[in-house]
């Protein structure tokens, strides 16, 4: 066992530092989108962004250390320099390419989706197919080299924005739920697709219904064979889990919860200085250092080719759990702040604090997105426990 | 990065984990509650002769010279089985004398206390709350104790007690003079208590003052059984569950059981990370320390707490009983919660120790 969070980590924080001082701000005057995307391929080379993709598909191809990620992102956030890419491409199927996709698939995606240059959403969710996910209906069809698909996606984040949509489609009607689906590649630009916003909660109009009618994409563009895109589809829920439940998004969010504790006042008394407010600071900061050293952990033991165990199946549900209590208190923090509706988008024109409102209802999607909490404790109990299957929903 | 046991470390808790196990399961877990002084001889010195008194001591003295985290794997396997005995005041004792005793107190006590010849035990706390060493405010005057500890870990079994004092640790050897116990009438019946009054009892100091270390090192052992226990308290609960049948089905079928114990694992498995850490930081990295063994003492002790709740709720009206085991390990989650301060207490240290204030930016 060793962590090495002596020299070793120090000199490297150093070395983060002194890139990041020769290579940001980008000099005045310079087009920010352009800056920031000349940036982020200085990063990669560095081997700072994108740590678990090869070189060859645009990565920077490092052994995974979550110490060194956690560096990285600090020294990052510290100088205001633009991190990885987000979204579902980034997040989700590029490592399912990686693990799945045929090689044309990696070289002609992975390197233009790290780059921001593709844009893609997921097509999973359907009007009757949400937390019984195999259920859905969307078919595709093969008509000589292409396949033609009919059906409806929904809650289809950036679809409005997308190049391109991986999909799961039933192909194969006669086989048994899981076994009739595949993973397909779609070009989102093309007359058989229809997307139409829904507006969230948070106001924003990241969601969309996608209408799909007559659709077509090539015979090859699919990942994996006909008949395994559960299998695939796996792969990549597996992502969107890890990533919703990472202890860097839970570490990030507990750190301005801290910042937030201090720079608020209770009845003219700083809040981090109230009893009751370290009290709850501290209860919650025992669930985050145990996400994050848990995580470590099973880092070292993948890395060694061990297997964790449990813990695998418990960070989706374990980060959701922990952003409900960030929530919670940050309403307490925020006061009256709370009633008001925040303005959209991460800048906007906040007075006071009432941009956590984001934060309060965004950590209920991310309790629902990827698999609800209740279908991790189903998931928790019959794969990881297991406990009967079933549903056991009346005697 | 490695954060991981090495072959050698996962050998030897398991050795420890099945041997604890088994024999906690078969009988010396409940003779040992239902028994007058809360000892079995023959599985104290069977434990010993696994090394376990020796884990952190070093070699030249019979110990086997490995780090906290050793120690705090030992005490997991221990916490897993509820093993009953005086472990936890033993080793903490052992490792008072390695950090603060002379050459000739480490001679006269290391080699016996590594090997079980010996058994240790020590006084932390006082009354008024005083729940760490460097609290302590009875002291030495000239060679002799007077005073009161609360709460030492069978201290009548002790051949030698080190004792908190506003000097630092003190020595009493068994039967010295003017050394009174008074047994506290415990819950948990597999760790026994007693409150010793001394009157100018013959004590040797100890030169070197290590209690801060000595009381978060506690900490980090108490969280290790914590987890143990925890781990255990989930363990039973699934295993009832996928065995009791009720309505024709056995009630882990049942989605509202599912929930509760799959509730119980996110909760329970990664506090792992926290203990593990809080022990590896003991020796790796100082000044991180008393706040990790802190954190990992409040976070656990409450995990292990509602663990404990709900597995016996699962269990339902025998989960209740005296008889069964669902008790002794409620009443272990009562002792890691309360021991040496609750959770609240520890927090405070927690946030104090961050840093939390309104004008430090950290």
């Amino acid at each position: 066992m060793n962590l090495d969070l002596g020299p070793e980590y120090a000199a490297f924080r150093a070395h983060v530092a002194d890139f990041l001082a020769r290579h940001w701000p980008p000099a005045p005057g310079a087009d920010p989108a352009q800056a920031a995307a000349a940036f982020r391929r200085e990063a990669v080379e560095a081997g700072f962004l994108y740590r678990s993709v090869p070189r060859i598909y645009g990565g920077g191809e490092q052994a995974p250390d979550p110490a060194r990620a956690r560096i990285i992102r600090e020294e990052f956030a510290r100088a205001g320099a633009p991190r990885e890419l987000e979204g579902p491409g980034v997040s989700m199927l590029v490592p399912t390419l990686l693990a799945r996709g045929a090689d044309w698939q990696k070289e002609r995606f992975i390197p233009k989706t790290l780059s921001g240059e593709i844009i893609w959403c997921q097509g999973y969710s359907e009007p009757g197919a949400g937390s019984d996910l195999a259920s859905l209906r969307t078919k595709a069809v093969l008509e000589g080299d292409e396949w033609v698909i009919t059906g409806q996606k929904v809650w289809t984040t950036l679809a409005h924005l997308a190049h391109y949509m991986f999909i799961l489609v039933r192909t194969e009607p006669d086989a048994p739920k899981h076994e009739g689906l595949s993973y397909l590649l779609l070009d989102m630009k093309q007359p058989g697709v229809t997307v139409r916003p829904l507006k969230q909660m948070t106001g924003g109009r990241e969601f969309n219904e996608v209408f799909l009618d007559g659709a077509r994409t090539p015979a090859h563009w699919i990942v994996g064979k006909r008949g395994e895109g559960w299998a695939v589809s796996r792969t990549t829920l597996k992502h969107e889990r890890d990533a919703i439940g990472s202890s860097a998004r839970t570490e990030d969010m507990f750190a301005k919860l801290v910042q937030l504790a201090r720079s608020v006042e209770i009845d003219g008394a700083p809040a981090i200085e109230r009893a009751d407010i370290r009290q709850a600071l501290a209860r919650i900061e025992g669930y985050v250092l145990a996400q994050r050293y848990s995580s470590f952990r099973a880092q070292s033991m993948s890395n060694a080719g061990e297997e964790p165990g449990l813990i695998g199946a418990l960070n989706k549900l374990n980060g959701a759990e922990i952003g409900h209590r960030i929530a919670a208190l940050a309403q307490e923090l925020i006061g009256d702040d709370g009633l008001s509706m925040p303005p959209l988008g991460r800048k906007g024109g906040a007075r006071g604090h009432e941009k956590w409102v984001n934060q309060i209802m965004g950590s209920l999607g991310v309790a629902i997105a990827g698999g609800s909490s209740n279908i991790q404790r189903n998931v928790i109990a019959e794969r990881a426990l297991g406990l009967p299957r079933g549903h056991g929903d009346g005697a | 990065m490695n954060f991981r046991l090495s072959d050698e470390q996962r050998e030897m808790s398991e050795t420890v984990r099945r041997f604890a196990r088994a024999r906690g399961d078969s009988g010396a877990r409940r003779v040992a509650f239902e028994s007058e002084t809360g000892h079995d001889a023959a599985f104290w010195r069977e434990l010993m002769a696994l090394g376990v008194g020796g884990v952190v001591l070093p070699e030249r003295h019979g110990g086997l010279g490995l780090k906290l985290i050793d120690l705090a794997l030992v005490a997991e396997a221990l916490g897993y089985a509820a093993a009953p005995g005086p472990f936890l005041g033993h080793v903490l004792a052992g490792l008072a004398i390695d950090l603060c005793g002379d050459a000739a107190q480490k001679q006269r006590w290391l080699p016996a206390l590594a090997a079980g010849e010996a058994i240790a035990a020590i006084a932390i706390a006082e009354a008024g709350d005083r729940c760490r060493p460097e609290a302590s405010q009875i002291g030495v005057r000239n060679g002799a104790l007077t005073g009161e500890k609360r709460d030492a870990l069978f201290p009548e079994l002790a051949d030698v007690i080190v004792v908190a004092t506003a000097d630092g640790f003190a020595l009493v050897e068994k039967g010295a003079a003017g050394m009174t116990f008074t047994p506290r009438d415990g819950a948990d019946r597999t760790r026994r208590l007693s409150h010793i009054a001394f009157a100018r009892t013959p004590a040797e100091l100890m030169p070197t003052r290590a209690e801060a270390a000595i009381g978060d090192a506690a900490l980090v052992l108490l969280a290790a059984d914590a987890f143990g226990g925890a781990s255990r308290c989930l363990d039973m609960a699934v295993e009832y569950a996928k065995t009791r049948e009720q309505f024709g089905r056995p009630i882990g079928a049942f989605q509202g059981v599912k929930h509760q114990l799959a509730n119980m694992a996110v909760d329970v498995e990664p506090a792992r990370g926290l203990f593990w850490y809080a022990a590896y930081v003991f020796d790796a990295a100082p000044e991180e320390r008393a706040r990790m063994a802190a954190a990992a003492k409040a976070h656990i002790a409450d995990v292990y707490m509602q663990a404990a709740r709900l597995m016996i709720e699962i269990h339902g009206g025998v989960g209740y009983t005296w008889d069964h085991d669902a008790q002794i390990y409620f009443k272990r989650a009562l002792f890691d919660f309360a021991y040496l301060g609750t959770p609240s207490r520890h927090r405070d240290r927690q946030a104090a120790l961050a840093g939390w204030s309104a004008r430090a930016h950290a």
